[in-house]
């Protein structure tokens, strides 16, 4: 009988490095929002065949209705998850602000690990959900006074990263494309200099792409540019198997990272044989 | 009184507490942050706050996202 081979635990695998961030340590550099499953069982288990070790959550309004439903706490084990509450909807610096202090305190609550970090977005329009530079950069400066570790999503404008990492990000992330569009990296090249740029005077500060992942190679890409995480949420949560695309995001993460630290050969306008000329037997064209 | 809360206007108790009105809300299960104002009220100080007729409450939890 053929012998299943051993296959390595995320952690057993060549190159994956704990991840340090906002105070933290992580195996996995995936991170996955818990929005727009079809049912909070689908989520449960996709977050589980992800093997992310974080997810985000949104900050909402109880419904004032007495509703027997199962809230998202439910279906999350806060045992294997570290949970990142989002501004998710602020258009404002006062509003974001006020979000982040709101999750702060549920966090606080709940005895989580960890209640001061916050995914920082403040969104300058509905339609694109692009975020306000401006406004990033202010929220970011008030939140890091008042204590949080602001993981902060941004575009892929360099300049714009470096700016809010200096008003005191614990970690910035720029979008590969537009939330939710399934666009993937857009421009890698801007996302480069985001990462030279961010590191330039730190090689560890975290720089997590985050927005627009649709697939897994998108997750790859991102990880192979020098990443140091993926975060996605609609990817998996609106595939057509929510459950499988997670699996594939986790070999996906890992698989790019790998790329990455093996150092890849460059590109070249003109083949160069992967066998010998010499010793041949056939008729070379030319010679 | 009447108060705002999450939106709508609601009569509750004169000078009621944050953790009554969470309470008299059925919210009391899960965890749920109060803001009143635009001011966070922190959880230490639910039971203590009392509200005033005209105050504007939002009482939050969450829920999924991205």
């Amino acid at each position: 009988m053929l012998q299943t081979p051993h296959r390595p635990a995320v952690h057993e695998e060549p190159g994956q490095t704990p991840f340090h961030i906002a105070g933290r340590t992580l195996n996995s550099r995936l991170f996955v929002g818990t929005g727009k499953y079809k049912t909070y069982d689908l989520m449960r288990e996709s977050l589980n065949a992800s093997g992310c070790n974080v997810v985000t959550v949104a900050v909402r309004r109880e419904r004032l209705l007495n509703e027997q439903g199962r809230s998202l706490l439910d279906f999350i084990d806060l045992s294997k998850f570290t949970i990142l509450p989002n501004t998710a909807g602020c258009f404002s610096v006062e509003d974001a602000v006020r979000v982040a202090k709101l999750g702060r305190d549920i966090l606080e609550q709940l005895g989580h690990e960890g209640s001061d970090w916050v995914k920082l977005e403040v969104l300058g329009d509905k339609k694109t959900l692009l975020p306000d530079p401006a406004g990033t950069i202010e929220a970011t400066r008030q939140l890091a006074k008042d204590g949080f570790k602001v993981l902060a999503y941004t575009s892929d404008d360099p300049i714009a990263a470096l700016r809010i990492k200096e008003a005191g990000a614990a970690c910035v992330m720029p979008a590969g494309s537009p939330i939710g569009s399934g666009q993937g990296v857009l421009n890698r090249s801007n996302i480069v200099l985001c990462l030279e740029l961010l590191k330039q005077s730190d090689p560890n500060y975290p720089v997590i792409v985050d927005a627009g992942v649709g697939s897994a190679s998108d997750v790859s890409v991102a990880m192979e540019l020098g990443a140091d995480g993926v975060l996605l949420n609609t990817a998996i949560a609106h595939a057509t198997s929510a459950v499988m695309m997670a699996h594939a995001m986790r070999h996906a993460c890992i698989a790019g990272r790998q790329s990455y630290l093996a150092g890849r050969i460059p590109r070249k306008l003109y083949a160069t044989a992967s066998s010998p000329w010499e010793g041949t037997i056939s008729y070379i064209p030319g010679e | 009184m009447t108060i705002t809360i999450n939106g709508e206007e609601r009569k509750v108790d004169n000078a009621i507490t944050v953790r009554a009105l969470i309470e008299m809300l059925d919210l009391g299960k899960a965890a749920c942050a109060a803001e009143v104002n635009k001011t966070l009220v922190p959880r230490r100080e639910h039971d203590s706050r009392r509200l005033n007729e005209g105050d504007v409450i939002e009482l939050v939890s969450l829920v999924g996202g991205g």
